[in-house]
């Protein structure tokens, strides 16, 4: 595989997670958790476990990205910390 | 604190990243993970399963209990969801919201008044959250059936690509959750109530233990699929296969309840009325 996407895809991993953890809006830290999810994903099947980067895919970006915003719409959408 | 907090992170962060550095190379043949079971795998899956992804048959077969139990963690899960969040107790609302569908009105009638009269004009629509797009509706009409069908390929086609029951049935999860989203709550409820759900997520489990037990009564051990070969009606290796389907079905099932109790607990804080 070409090193460099791995690269790119590594560094918006690292981009994705800081993210979501500084960012106060916790709407955008939900979405901002399923993109990391999604180059997880990436990351995965570029190392062939593909079966695996389908269950990210799936599960990770898809699913509990939706539980996420049913929880903050629920509750508030900014946080203190 | 705060730059004592950061140094202790720092500091453990440091210590992690120093030990990955006795990690075998990736894809290293000569790797402890790679040198006892995997070969075995590898080598006779096939002959024994009949299964060309392997992975699917070390989960579902060789790995049988511990699957089995990752289904029953899902089910624990949507208990404990519904313990936590679900609130029996019927509280009527202040107001409800109608809309008129003819003209697009939105009328707003307080507590102690009738609902309007019992006619197709009317709808009833959610205090907080009032979607209403064409696009979206038409868009989701059209994308839920092909999700639910790629969804029931996956957990059929996992024996030979990758997916299965788990993937499979978050998608299945995902296609009523899109519904319920495109449209509203209740009408979500119409197609898949909560009982119907809970009852699917118990059968689930049941189908995966219920086809480890006929094992049992065939006089094999606890999940063996081999001996279904005599209530099936094919050699032991088929019946493997056949056996791997059975209880990725039952995966399936199980997963897309648990999915669905999840969202229709958390979008409506557990009061199964309004939500997202």
């Amino acid at each position: 595989m070409i090193w460099q996407i791995e690269l790119i895809v590594l560094l918006i991993v690292l981009i994705c997670g800081i993210g979501a953890l500084a960012v106060k809006d916790l709407l955008g830290a939900a979405i901002l958790f399923g993109a990391y999810s999604f180059m997880m994903c990436l990351l995965w099947a570029i190392m062939g476990a593909v079966d695996v980067a389908f269950t990210e895919a799936s599960v990770g970006a898809g699913i509990s990205t939706v539980l996420f915003v049913a929880a903050v719409f629920r509750t508030s959408r900014k946080t203190k910390d | 604190m705060k730059i004592l907090k950061i140094v202790i992170v720092l500091l453990f962060g440091s210590i992690l990243i120093y030990c990955t550095l006795d990690f075998p190379p990736w894809g290293d043949p000569r790797a402890p993970a790679s040198l006892h079971v995997s070969p075995r795998y590898i080598e006779h899956t096939m002959e024994e399963t009949s299964v060309p992804n392997i992975v699917t048959a070390v989960l579902a077969d060789y790995r049988g209990y511990d699957t089995m139990f990752e289904t029953i963690v899902i089910f624990t899960a949507a208990i404990a969801c519904i313990f936590l969040l679900r609130v029996l107790r019927r509280r009527e609302p202040e107001r409800l919201m109608y809309r008129h569908i003819p003209t697009g009105l939105t009328l707003r009638i307080e507590r102690g008044f009738g609902p309007p009269p019992d006619s197709k004009d009317f709808e009833r629509i959610d205090l907080m959250w009032v979607p209403y797009d064409l696009i979206i509706k038409t868009g989701s009409r059209l994308i839920v059936p092909c999700s639910q069908i790629f969804a029931l390929y996956v957990i059929a086609h996992g024996h030979h690509s990758p997916g299965g029951g788990f993937q499979g049935g978050v998608i299945l999860g995902a296609s009523i959750i899109l519904f319920a989203i495109s449209t509203n709550l209740r009408s979500s409820f119409t197609r898949m109530s909560e009982k119907l759900a809970v009852l699917l997520c118990g059968l689930g489990v049941f189908i995966y233990a219920g086809t480890g037990a006929l094992c049992i009564f065939l006089g094999s051990n606890y999940l063996d699929y081999s001996a279904l070969s005599l209530v099936l009606g094919v050699d032991t290796v088929t019946a493997r296969s056949h056996g791997i389907l059975m209880v990725e079905t039952g995966v399936g099932i199980s997963v897309m309840a648990v999915m669905v109790l999840l969202y229709y607990n958390l979008a409506s804080a557990g009061r199964h009325d309004e939500g997202l």
